[in-house]
């Protein structure tokens, strides 16, 4: 009898997927080719239809403009690339660390008005990232609310979207380091991809900061939940034998529940590792690059190179290089999560408490 | 043990409400400076008391009098157009390959979810050229059919679906199949309606989604009579008006373009809640 039913599935499986196949076929796997080829040609959209000759082919010369031979392209390139280092640096772990701290401010035991809490934290995840940014702009403008704050506590604050001193470099300078106003020769007479050795160690920009900040801002809601829901599942006794142990506040947190957030841990680490290679929003919204080029990403470089600069083929040579260096965080993030696949603790439990009951 | 209690109890609700006033204030602000006129805003950038108080920002978004930097109603109109289509496909065509991926016996099925799964890993941003490029082959570019078609299905979607499907029990749909109804009369009145709370995240999540979907429109479009809310925006804050000028406005328009997904939010909060934590799932 079954087999009769199972028997008419066949068909009926592929016409359920088709729409699917389909639409994902032709625009995600069709384009992806397409992209890749035309990354292999000099071709701009007067050129007329590249996929039947037109344009000149170049081999892998538009990857060889961006990571090998010397010029302009490169220096963007590795401007970007340099941009987008910090970016990670700076976002995961803040994003990260803010988080945890939401997470287990109101994962607290008896707590008034918790579902306020999550909500004022959580809402700014859902809104439009266009949106936030004009809201994100109109604070840091150079007379805008964030400056106005700082002139309470007595501080100066900087034209925020507008200056592109290194963090780094400010720092160093503050600690009489170095001198901004003259850098040090030894960082200013090599280079590498066309960057200054004093370029690469710049940190984030002032800009960029300010664009950390509103993306940290934006994320922690979203893995503050997740942070929440692995708290929830950390079993009570392990709670109540930390308590009669006498261990309380941070000293709890930091050896009984952080030990049991461990895998969740892993897995914000890398979704952040992923996200925060993907920064365009912002960057298109509120910077554009500028200023020095301290706020390029990849990403946002790939698309002006192609819509405004109409260098397509390097356009889509950014792309693909951005791919392979998101597919090695995906992987990496696979690799880690494959440990935490395990039963985890609660499924043991659960599975202990069956085996009781039965 | 007890005073030091109370102490981490004020500390705690403390910390709380500065972070609170963190994460609402900005749009406090916002809603606040949305009423006053430009010179005010730009003179007390965070004060909460507009002086005037003047309704200028939302009487040109509504005036109907659409001048060519700011045409709310149109953009408004874009969006909610190319929302609930895009909404509709994916909540029907998710569920279809869903269900064929979770129930559905058929040669290559396996396949067909790795692929699934390889997919969902594509980052949107790299897809950036790629779409522009078929949109102009196909000859659809600058349509409403190359905003909307291309988000139809989407492998998340997809994958949520397939992980409800796989938790319903197969006997009720076996039973159907038994006395005689086909595949599609038992997925469509049998197992759909078991899966209302699986549909209703992914028609949220999908409505969000779109409605907040902004590159995807910057690279199948182009000219003022495809602009969404979120195109719109980005024309508003970067073109002619880019620099310091009509705060007022762009925040105005921000603004009544984050109430439709605010509104969901707040209504069907369980249900986002429920999506952040499939984001944790399908890593």
């Amino acid at each position: 009898m079954s087999s009769g039913l199972r028997r008419r599935e066949g068909p009926a499986g592929w016409v359920f997927v088709t729409p699917m196949l389909v639409i994902l076929g032709l625009f995600l796997v069709v384009p992806i080719l397409m992209a890749l080829w035309v990354s292999l040609l000099r071709w701009n959209t007067n050129d007329g239809d590249p996929f039947s000759g037109a344009g000149d082919f170049v081999g892998l010369g538009n990857y060889k403009h961006l990571l090998v031979t010397d010029g302009l392209a490169r220096s963007d390139f590795a401007t970007a690339l340099r941009n987008n280092v910090y970016y990670v640096l700076f976002v995961v772990p803040l994003q990260t660390v803010l988080a945890l701290l939401l997470a287990s401010l109101i994962n607290a035991k008896r707590l008034k008005g918790r579902g306020f809490f999550r909500t004022a934290f959580f809402f700014p995840s859902i809104t439009s990232s266009v949106a936030i940014a004009i809201v994100f702009k109109f604070l840091f403008i150079g007379n805008g609310g964030i400056n106005t704050m700082l002139s309470w506590v007595g501080l100066h604050g900087p034209s925020w979207f507008n200056d592109g001193r290194g963090l780094f470099w400010i720092w160093a300078d503050a600690l009489g380091l170095v001198d901004l106003a003259h850098p040090p020769h030894a960082l200013t007479a090599h280079s590498f991809m066309g960057l200054s050795w004093w370029d690469w160690v710049a940190g984030p920009s002032v800009a960029w900061f300010a664009v950390i900040l509103l993306v940290v801002w934006t994320s922690s809601g979203t893995f503050m939940l997740m942070f929440v829901a692995a708290m929830q599942d950390i079993p009570v006794d392990i709670d109540d034998a930390a308590l009669v142990d006498g261990a309380t506040g941070f000293r709890k947190f930091w050896h009984v529940t952080m030990p049991q957030l461990r895998p969740v841990l892993f897995l914000v680490l890398t979704l952040g590792l992923i996200s925060t290679w993907q920064v365009f929003d912002q960057v298109f919204i509120i910077t554009q690059g500028n200023p020095e080029k301290t706020t390029l990403s990849p990403a946002y470089l790939s698309y002006s190179a192609s819509f405004t600069g109409q260098d397509w083929g390097g356009g889509a040579a950014i792309s693909f290089i951005l791919f392979a260096i998101i597919l090695v965080m995906t992987l990496l993030q696979r690799r880690v999560m494959r440990e935490r696949d395990r039963p985890s603790r609660r499924q043991r439990r659960e599975i202990a408490e069956i085996r009781g009951t039965a | 043990m007890r005073p030091q209690r109370s102490t981490a109890r004020v500390l705690l609700y403390v910390l709380l409400a500065g972070m609170a006033v963190v994460y609402v204030g900005p749009f406090v602000i916002q809603i606040a400076t949305s009423l006053k006129s430009d010179p005010d805003a730009s003179a007390h950038p965070i004060s909460l008391v507009p002086h005037p108080v003047t309704g200028a920002a939302f009487r040109t978004m509504f005036g109907g009098n659409p001048t060519d930097y700011v045409d709310f109603p149109r953009w408004f109109t874009n969006s909610a157009i190319v929302a609930v289509a895009i909404t509709a496909g994916r909540v029907f065509f998710d569920s279809l390959a869903g269900y064929a991926l979770s129930r559905l016996q058929f040669r290559g099925r396996q396949f067909l979810f790795l692929a699934v799964l390889a997919v969902m890993s594509v980052p949107g941003v790299v897809l950036l050229i790629p779409k522009f490029l078929v949109l102009q082959y196909l000859g659809v570019y600058n349509t409403y059919t190359a905003m909307i078609l291309p988000l139809v299905v989407d492998a998340a979607g997809v994958f949520i679906m397939k992980q409800f499907f796989d938790t319903i029990p197969t006997s009720v749909e076996e039973a159907a199949r038994i006395d005689g109804a086909g595949v599609f009369r038992t997925f469509w009145s049998v197992v759909l309606p078991m899966a209302r709370p699986a549909l209703l995240t992914l028609t949220i999540l999908s409505f969000q989604g779109s409605w907040n979907e902004f590159t995807h429109f910057l690279v199948s479009t182009e000219g003022p009579e495809h602009l969404t809310l979120t195109t719109g925006m980005a024309n508003l804050f970067t073109g002619a008006l880019g620099g310091g000028q009509k705060f007022p406005l762009k925040l105005a328009v921000a603004m009544i373009a984050t109430v439709p997904v605010a509104l969901v939010f707040f209504l069907f909060q369980k249900r986002f809640v429920a999506g952040a934590n499939a984001g944790a799932e399908k890593g």
